[in-house]
């Protein structure tokens, strides 16, 4: 049996590897959950996107999984100060999805199954940095991990990512969600350790 | 002369009461109007904070949110807590 320092194993993957700030590197894929876990059956769920004008697009998730769709690898980075590196998931670009609405909006308030939400500017959401995600690892998603669809915005802390989303308000001004309405940062950028409000 | 004061008048009575165990309090729900105690709500502590839950109708009744030297609280859910106090 070989034996190897954790010490020495966890040096030269941090020298392997830039991580924010703050952050330690984990293997397996923590589940974070701020209430009960809604499980959704596809042939109920819907993606609405509202405009700041009350105008209103929905896909169901026969049009979501129709509409072309992109292999994404990234890592992504938890508040909680986990990172995990590699994770690869296919989904739908928000490009895509908001090529067509036509809105005059800056900010997006993103809406979960289950009544979560959080908040980001509208250009954060586009130009290939957001998608609407649907498999993980090759599989579909489980509930615990957000499915059968979440955001993915992995250049944000993942409290972004809305998991169970179900739809996209587009506002004229921000509007804080979930979290940043209890202490976290309204922008929550990994590699400025935005954490928490004033950061 | 001014209708109010500064919140510093509320120093004696937040001490006494922050400093009791909330556990014992009962709250109602600003969701559904459910009444119950603070230690009977669901809380969910695998997350960036710490939120519980009405066990009726399960809105979120109390968020708390720690940093390093400072912590938030959010009782939004919360129409009220009745405190006990020594008589
Ligand atoms: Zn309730």
């Amino acid at each position: 049996m070989a034996i190897v320092s954790p010490g020495f194993s966890g040096r030269r993957q941090s020298a392997d590897v830039q991580l924010p700030p703050g952050q330690y590197l984990t293997e397996d894929f923590p589940v974070l959950t701020a209430g009960p876990t809604p499980r959704v059956p596809t042939d109920r769920w819907e993606l609405t996107v509202n405009t700041e004008a009350g105008q209103k697009y929905t896909w169901s998730w026969q049009q979501l999984i129709e509409l072309p769709a992109e292999k994404i690898t990234t890592d992504i980075h938890c508040v909680t100060k986990w990172s995990k590196l590699g994770t690869r998931w296919k989904g739908v670009s928000l490009d895509v999805l908001l090529e067509e609405v036509e809105t005059a909006a800056d900010f997006a308030l993103v809406q979960s199954y289950g009544g979560y939400t959080t908040n980001l500017p509208l250009e954060d959401l586009l130009d290939g940095q957001a998608w609407i995600a649907y498999r993980y690892d090759d599989d579909d998603i489980t509930p615990e991990h957000g499915g059968p669809a979440r955001l993915l915005v992995p250049h944000l802390y993942f409290w972004k990512s809305a998991k169970w989303v179900r739809g996209i308000q587009l506002l004229l001004e921000d509007e804080p969600g979930f979290w940043e309405t209890a202490g976290y940062h309204d922008y929550g950028d990994p590699w400025r350790e935005q954490r928490y409000q004033g950061d | 002369m001014s209708d109010h004061v500064d919140g510093n008048a509320l120093a004696g009575d937040l001490r006494e009461i922050f400093a009791v165990d909330l556990t014992v309090a009962t709250g109602q729900c600003a969701g559904c109007g459910y009444r119950g105690s603070v230690a009977s709500l669901r809380v969910y502590q695998n997350a960036p904070g710490v939120v519980a839950r009405c066990p009726h109708c399960e809105e979120v009744v109390l968020r708390l949110v720690r940093a390093p030297g400072r912590a938030w609280l959010d009782l939004r859910g919360t129409v009220s807590l009745e405190i006990p106090l020594q008589a």
